[in-house]
């Protein structure tokens, strides 16, 4: 992965220092709540219910050993010892005092982390593919790219004050797994017509209130114009996204107001001023993708028996392995899911003894490296087939192997009313009694593919407009009321869920859920996945089916 | 009036007219509106001339014009509003204006870093008196990886 340099170590110092300093004059009084509020989201720091919330960066969700060790450590240090991974691959602290920021800013540099605009209306922390650099299908590594895009978004002086927050994610296979059509810019890696790989650009996709989905601004941009393309499209959106209500300054309503072709006019000016300019040197690209060559894989590793014999003989571990495990590019390896969503705990947390414990398993079997995932898990992306037994023995013991990922208990869900001082509802609670209520992990198989999306009310930090199946929390009249959507998705065939109809109350979502769950059994053709049956049927016969007794 | 100019604490020799306000000799900044309407009589005016603009106002309309300023000054209504730092590079990158940007409004320390790379190169504190602490601002990096005003070059091409 990318390792820093003096530049890069030196700018994220001079953030520590720049920001503690920022803190000193904020307790002393010298700055006023308004002029440091800015200043602190820059630095991931919100102010909530019980704490400030700290919200770290892990660019596109990569991870040394040596990173999730210090994570834990300033978990354990400075916070309950645990922690809480995001939609967009970083992490969160709910209780870290604010006069400790500074020093768990500089404890983080000294593994080259940061928390720099993981918040704020600037340009956020860039995300990824979790499985880029192994799965067989990509066109192209996307981490090198995204590298390329951190250090362009990091401190630009000219965007550290958008309209509003501002996104990008980037990938390099054609399956969508970073949600990249709700991102206010996706990258994809394509191939065109002369077999020349460069980028598809998308624009103005969003969530929160008003959720869209990306759409085309340019179908190829040669690479090595990614910086003066970005940088087109910011300058517009700077001096053109509005500023006079926050609710409609995001890029997406941009978009919408001026339509997409007067928008890609404007880029597409702006981009020839600049192209020449800023064109990424071979240099360049060849110094970053160093830091992403392939480790040092064993050439035999797909000799193994073992492996075909543990899952004749352990039919946890087969479940476990057919469940969890995705397919490598080199035989003989897999992708394992660490799944953070053992029902019972809140979706994305995990302690600071499970993280040390993680640590150690990625130095033993996968690189020293672990990634996080859009769908608020984590991953081992490079494990030899011969070493899963063992590996799945030891994440069975820290409760880090529930065979669910990409099941319905596998559900995206954001804090909600428990630590969110924005929640108009409680979800993560709501969602424990889901996943406790469909423990049955036969009926999780057959069931198949089902993403839950969780949200407590319509900022939707838990995406759950475009969920399978979308809960959010709404409040009405002081009590907590759900309103479900089904039919939304987040990946190559991005779209928005459709209305269920009238919110429930809080005591009938389980049974709602189940409702839902038996309709679709009943109108499922074969093994046809819950969002190809929602599609084909409409959702006149969910409604029918949750409306029914009343 | 104290302000920063080029890293220095200096008195300021310009007076900023309101469209009211009568002509006055001496250095003196006017409206885009107030240029658009007395453009003759102004561009005969014997000592400096500025012009005030804000990020509502269309900068490419004052290009053609550009010649007969010595000072643009930028408008930060609220020091989020970050228009402003867009037309600081067009002015310098595109429209090669050699003469003085200035940032004047909410203008802050935590602000100094950025607007300077983006080519503003002096400014109107919202509060004076915190002159001398703001000037530590301008080291508060010592590099930055995009192309900028101050460093053409991006550090990819100097590293
Ligand atoms: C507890 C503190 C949190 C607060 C106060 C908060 C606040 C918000 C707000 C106000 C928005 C809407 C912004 C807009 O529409 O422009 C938003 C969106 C979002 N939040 Fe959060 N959030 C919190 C926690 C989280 C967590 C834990 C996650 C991840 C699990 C998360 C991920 C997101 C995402 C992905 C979006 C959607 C961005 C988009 O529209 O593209 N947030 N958040
Ligand atoms: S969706 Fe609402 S309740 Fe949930 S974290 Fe975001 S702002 Fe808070």
């Amino acid at each position: 992965m990318y390792q820093y340099d003096e530049y890069d170590q030196t700018m994220i110092d001079q953030r520590v220092k720049q920001f503690r300093d920022q803190t000193r004059r904020f307790l002393a009084g010298e700055l006023t709540e308004d002029q440091f509020r800015p200043l602190r989201l820059m630095n991931g720091l919100y102010i909530q219910i019980h704490a400030p919330m700290l919200r770290v960066a892990i660019p596109y969700g990569m991870m040394s050993a040596t990173q999730v060790r210090m994570i834990a450590h300033v978990a354990r240090k400075y916070d309950k010892s645990f922690v809480h991974f995001t939609t967009r691959q970083n992490f969160q602290m709910n209780w870290p005092k604010l006069e400790d920021v500074p020093d768990i800013l500089e404890a983080l540099a000294s593994v080259q982390m940061h928390a720099i605009q993981s918040s704020g209306n600037c340009i956020r922390n860039v995300t990824s593919d979790q499985l880029a650099g192994v799965n067989a299908n990509e066109i192209e590594d996307p981490r090198p790219w995204a590298e390329i895009v951190r250090q362009w978004s990091t401190f630009h002086p000219e965007f550290a004050y958008l309209p509003r927050k501002f996104k990008i994610a980037v990938i390099g296979s054609p399956e969508d797994r970073a949600a990249t059509k709700l991102h206010d810019i996706g990258l994809h890696l394509v191939k065109n017509h002369d077999g020349q790989v460069g980028f598809e650009v998308f624009v103005g996709g969003g969530l929160g209130r008003t959720p869209v989905i990306g759409v085309q601004i340019r179908p190829f941009l040669e690479k090595q114009d990614l910086l003066s393309y970005l940088e087109a499209i910011l300058r517009v959106y700077n001096r053109l996204g509005r500023r006079d209500n926050k609710y409609k300054a995001r890029i997406k309503i941009t978009v919408r107001e001026h339509g997409i072709n007067h928008i890609r006019e404007l880029v597409e000016a702006e981009w020839v001023q600049i192209r020449e300019q800023l064109k990424l040197d071979q240099k360049e690209i060849d110094r970053v993708k160093q830091y992403f060559t392939e480790p040092d894989y064993d050439q035999d590793a797909q000799q193994d028996t073992s492996y075909s014999e543990m899952l004749g003989q352990d039919a946890a571990f087969a479940r476990w392995a057919k469940q969890n495990t995705a397919d490598h590019k080199v035989p003989g390896y897999r992708a394992v899911y660490v799944s953070l969503k053992k029902p019972g705990v809140p979706p994305g947390d995990i302690t600071s003894e499970q993280l040390e414990v993680l640590a150690d398993l990625a130095e033993e079997f996968s690189f020293a490296e672990i990634r996080s995932t859009h769908t608020q898990n984590l991953i081992f992306t490079d494990v030899k087939q011969a070493d899963l037994y063992a590996l799945w023995l030891r994440l069975e013991t820290e409760g880090l192997a529930t065979p669910n990922i990409n099941t319905l208990t596998d559900i995206i869900c954001c804090p909600g009313l428990d630590y969110c001082s924005l929640a108009n509802a409680s979800s993560i609670p709501v969602s424990l009694e889901i996943s406790e209520k469909f423990d049955d992990l036969d009926y999780l198989y057959d069931l198949g593919d089902i993403k839950i999306k969780f949200s407590g009310c319509m900022n939707g930090c838990a995406h759950q407009s475009v969920g399978h199946i979308g809960i959010l929390g709404v409040d009405k009249k002081g009590e907590e009321w759900y309103q479900f959507t089904l039919g939304g998705s987040s990946e190559a065939d991005a779209s928005l869920g459709e209305r269920l109809g009238r919110a429930i109350p809080k005591e009938d979502v389980v049974k709602t859920v189940t409702e839902i769950l038996e309709a679709y059994v009943d109108l499922r053709h074969q093994d046809e996945a819950f969002l190809s049956t929602v599609r084909r049927v409409g959702i006149e016969p969910f409604k029918e089916r949750v409306y029914a007794d009343n | 009036m104290l302000i920063i100019k080029d890293r220095e604490i200096v008195e300021d020799n310009w007076v900023h007219l309101s469209d009211e306000d009568s002509l006055i000799d001496g250095n003196i900044t006017v409206t885009l509106t107030r240029w658009q309407e007395q453009h003759d009589l102004l561009s005969k005016h014997g000592s400096g001339l500025g012009i005030r603009l804000s990020g509502d106002e269309p900068l490419e309309e004052l290009v053609p014009d550009l010649h007969h300023f010595q000072l643009v000054v930028l408008l930060f209504p609220v020091f989020t509003d970050g228009r402003c730092y867009s037309y600081a590079r067009l002015l310098r990158d595109r429209y090669h204006f050699k003469g003085e940007v200035r940032a004047q409004g909410d203008v802050l320390r935590d602000q100094l870093f950025n607007m300077s790379q983006c080519g503003i190169n002096s400014f109107e504190l919202a509060k004076a008196e915190s002159a001398e602490q703001a000037l530590s601002a301008f080291d508060d990096f010592t590099e930055s990886y995009q192309a900028t005003v101050l460093r053409p070059e991006p550090l990819y091409r100097r590293r």
